[in-house]
């Protein structure tokens, strides 16, 4: 189990956001977080990450998780947040050496080959300012930048939003790509309920900050009952 | 506001309104005068917190409206023979005016840019006021001492059957003024003026979008503000029968500032602690050492430890003592 | 021509002072969102310590340049982790406050330690003029110059090329998206300060050898700097540098050349252009117009 949350609680001043969130991530698998808005989804991979404070336990390769958004990176964890957080007035290129901050080499040529494999126009726009990139480059640079960490886990926040249904859809064909191809865990919040099933192994889904319904994706995509009641479809 | 709610706010003014009139037997003449500047410098506190702890806006140069009140009251009474107490209206609504009229092309600018604006005119004032000497007695400034139409300057005054010396005048004169100041600024601030006031700190583009007119609150803000501190550096000069170009430094508009942020921002409770903060702090340093240099290094300290222990000023001591003593 | 030459560089000279000084409030307000108004004394101190460590401790002049530089940095980065870091989360104007009380704070350490007097700080440089193509130049000028414009191109290369530079640049622009990726934000910010704290020292000791070394050494320029910023853009570092020069060039051709802007007249002029810049182009001439974001 790489990833473990047990009855993980996170407040935002007065408002309880997370009320005992319990989940697992084997490594080596994808598993998604599903749930209609203000559910919590976001705030979870937020608990993960120390971005927010939180109570409860959460364990990362066997041992207990803690501190902020910087010590959470360099055990290996890369968040890539809702809205893709890339620093759009640094080029492309200086996004992607800062993915690999915590890493300690200095020549990192090789890994941005190796990330470009994945994301082929990243050598032509190399030189250009971030923030000149589509909502769909920009999504997929911030996967690039968390791949140039080489981290253990992979957290998405809706990499859909804002984005077209095509664009979408070779997104999370490159996720699933990472994951059959290179191993990487990852985890996935999206609203986008269908396409996160088709990708994931196992989705959890969240109601006002608990954990409704959780199981093999295969289950809850044949459940119609599920479906309609929280999915939305 | 329910009846119990307004009645703690008028039962506590009016016991500070007593102890305000005959807190002068009981002191010495010369304490009568520190906190008569205490008074001057509440008034001139209330017109800024209006401007930054209402509307949000930074003004670094609530120095120069005093300027402007004082330097009106001064040619008034020297050059004119007006009696002092009548300029003190005429520097508040030719001030307001002024500020009124800076409200507008400060409406581009927002909070850096309008503080460092506003710091560059306070800074620029007194070489300004050197400039149109004619007008304004340029480098030598005006004295006011002495003239009969400053009252209680050589003879003391009979008010209400009692007789006052200058001091006792001056302090019952600023107390007035600034209670009357208080209580027109609490009624603005209470209804729709102050919530609008409010609407436009916690976010502009939500304040208009809910029908509050931008340009009209913030130049109505800044013309209050200004009229306050117009009012404050009228006083100013009667209290020190003299103005010359550094009476109204930049430390003076920094020191307000100070005063606001120390009393605590959007509260008009605070800004009594504050006044009284800003007229003491530079004596109490004295105080502690002499040496050239000390007092400086205290009253920074002090300053800077005020913002650690109390961050919302000492409105905010008060806000924690009354949840405290609720439960 | 010769004459307009020479006040050019004068200019020049003067404004990269101010150049360094701006760009020192500019690194602090990029990184932290404030203007530091002790930013003056922190210099003053600084070069106060390199004076004392000249006059009385027999120091010979460059030796005593770079440890102040160095004592500098590690200043501004204790202000920031001690006094500036814990009040990070309040409003803008409790920081504010906190610099004003730095700047009574260490203006009253400076004259307590060092008295109000007046002193003389030898330069640096000889003091003798040269001759380029017909103009006499003061060796002084040049080597202020040479200075200022040495340690921005130090100061770019690091920011443009290393790692840490990197960082910094991301902990100002973003500091959350920047937590993710590790960077520790917090000591970035520090940096910045201990950065800013070796540039206003920079400026104080050049400037000192000319206007003489008294506790209130830096208050005008601390004005000037304000100018040379607004005029650069308040978040621009070249912008500070472009406006220090500039306003260097400016003030001074003004000064020589119009007859009512005599000497005297310098400081409103700069006052001016601050007011003007406000009115017209409040971001600057590098700035970009802010995008209010609901």
């Amino acid at each position: 189990m790489l990833l473990r949350l047990d009855g993980v609680e996170a407040r935002y001043g007065p408002v309880q956001a997370l009320r005992g969130i319990s989940l697992e991530v084997p490594e080596g698998s994808v598993v998604a977080v599903l749930g209609a808005n203000g559910a919590g989804k976001t705030t979870t991979l937020r608990a993960v990450s120390g971005t927010v404070r939180r109570s409860g336990s959460i364990e990362f390769a066997g041992k207990p998780l803690h501190g902020g958004p910087e010590a959470v990176a360099r055990a290996g964890i890369a968040h890539v947040p809702e809205g893709r957080g890339t620093f759009t007035e640094l080029t492309v290129v200086e996004n992607l050496r800062l993915g690999a901050y915590t890493r300690r080499e200095r020549n990192l040529d090789s890994d941005i080959d190796r990330v470009s494999k994945w994301f082929p126009w990243i050598p032509d726009r190399a030189q250009q300012p971030a923030g000149t990139l589509s909502g769909g480059e920009q999504q997929m640079l911030a996967v690039a930048r968390a791949l140039m960490a080489r981290p253990r886990l992979l957290m998405l926040d809706e990499p859909s939003l804002g984005l077209a249904p095509m664009i979408v859809r070779e997104i999370f064909r490159i996720v699933r790509e990472l994951n059959e191809r290179e191993g990487l865990t990852v985890l996935v919040v999206e609203q986008d309920a269908r396409i996160a099933l088709q990708t994931a192994s196992t989705a959890y889904v969240l109601e006002v900050g608990r954990v409704a319904v959780s199981g093999p994706s295969d289950e809850l995509k044949e459940n119609e009952s599920v479906r309609r009641s929280y999915l939305g479809y | 506001m329910s009846r119990a709610r307004w009645l703690a706010p008028v039962v506590a003014f009016v016991a500070l309104a007593f102890l305000v009139a005959v807190l002068p037997s009981f002191i010495s003449t010369f304490r009568a005068q520190q906190l008569a500047y205490v008074a001057i410098y509440l008034i001139a506190l209330i017109g800024l917190n209006v401007l930054t702890g209402y509307t949000g806006q930074i003004s670094l140069g609530h120095g120069a409206f005093m300027a402007i009140g004082g330097y009106t009251t001064a040619i008034l009474i020297a050059d004119h023979g007006v009696k002092d107490i009548w300029t003190i209206p005429i520097a508040g609504i030719l001030t307001g005016v002024v500020g009124f009229l800076f409200g507008i092309p400060a409406l581009r600018l927002s909070g850096l840019y309008l503080a460092l604006a506003t710091f560059a005119i306070a800074v620029s004032m007194p070489a300004v006021i050197k400039r149109f000497e004619g007008f304004t007695g340029g480098g030598s400034g005006i004295n006011l001492f002495g003239l009969p139409d400053l009252t209680a300057s050589l003879t003391p005054v009979t008010v209400l059957g009692r007789e006052l010396t200058f001091n006792d005048w001056l302090y019952y004169l600023c107390w007035t003024i600034a209670l009357v100041g208080y209580v027109v600024a609490w009624l603005l601030l209470r209804g729709r003026t102050g919530r609008a006031f409010r609407a436009v700190r916690d976010s502009e583009t939500a304040a208009q979008s809910s029908g509050v007119s931008l340009p009209k609150y913030k130049t109505l803000a800044f013309g209050v503000s200004a009229a306050y501190a117009g009012v404050a550096g009228s006083l100013f000069a009667i209290a020190t029968t003299f103005v010359n170009p550094d009476t109204f430094p930049i430390a003076l508009s920094i020191l307000l500032l100070v005063g606001v942020v120390v009393g605590g921002l959007g509260s008009l409770v605070g800004l009594i602690a504050g006044a009284v903060f800003i007229q003491f702090l530079p004596i109490w340093s004295q105080e502690v050492s002499k040496s050239p240099g000390a007092p400086a290094i205290v009253s920074g300290v002090v300053l800077i430890a005020l913002m650690f222990v109390l961050p919302m000023g000492f409105a905010g001591l008060l806000a924690r003592v009354r949840t405290l003593t609720k439960r | 021509m010769a004459d307009f030459m020479q006040q050019v560089v004068v200019g020049l000279s003067s404004g990269s002072i101010y150049a360094s000084l701006a760009l020192a409030l500019v690194l602090i307000h990029r990184a932290t969102g404030v203007i530091n108004f002790a930013q003056g004394e922190m210099a003053t101190l600084s070069t106060y310590i390199a004076w004392t460590l000249t006059t009385n401790h027999g120091w010979s002049y460059w030796p005593a340049f770079a440890f102040t530089l160095i004592a500098s940095f590690v200043g501004g980065v204790a202000i920031h982790q001690g006094v500036i870091r814990p009040n990070e989360k309040g409003s803008v104007l409790r920081v504010v406050i906190v610099t004003i009380g730095l700047l009574l704070a260490i203006n009253g350490l400076v004259t307590l330690i060092w008295s109000g007097e007046v002193r003389a700080v030898p330069s640096p440089f000889p003091t003798r003029t040269i001759e380029i193509g017909g103009v006499a130049i003061s060796i002084q000028d040049i080597g202020t110059i040479g200075v200022v414009l040495a340690t921005v191109v130090v100061l770019w290369l690091m920011f443009q090329y290393t790692k840490v530079g990197l960082a910094m640049r991301a902990a100002a622009v973003n500091p959350a998206e920047a937590r993710l990726v590790g960077v520790r934000v917090t000591w970035m910010l520090s940096l910045g300060w201990g950065l800013a704290a070796v540039l206003g020292a920079i400026s104080g000791m050049l400037a000192a050898p000319s206007v003489f070394l008294d506790p209130n050494l830096m208050a005008a320029l601390l004005i000037y700097a304000f100018a040379a910023a607004v005029l650069g853009g308040i978040d621009s570092p070249i912008g500070a540098v472009v406006g220090g020069l500039v306003l260097g060039v400016g003030l001074n051709l003004l000064g020589t050349y119009v007859d009512f802007v005599g000497a005297d007249l310098r400081l409103p002029g700069a006052l001016l252009v601050i007011l003007v810049v406000l009115l017209v182009k409040p971001s600057g001439i590098f700035g970009k117009t802010e995008v209010k974001r609901v």
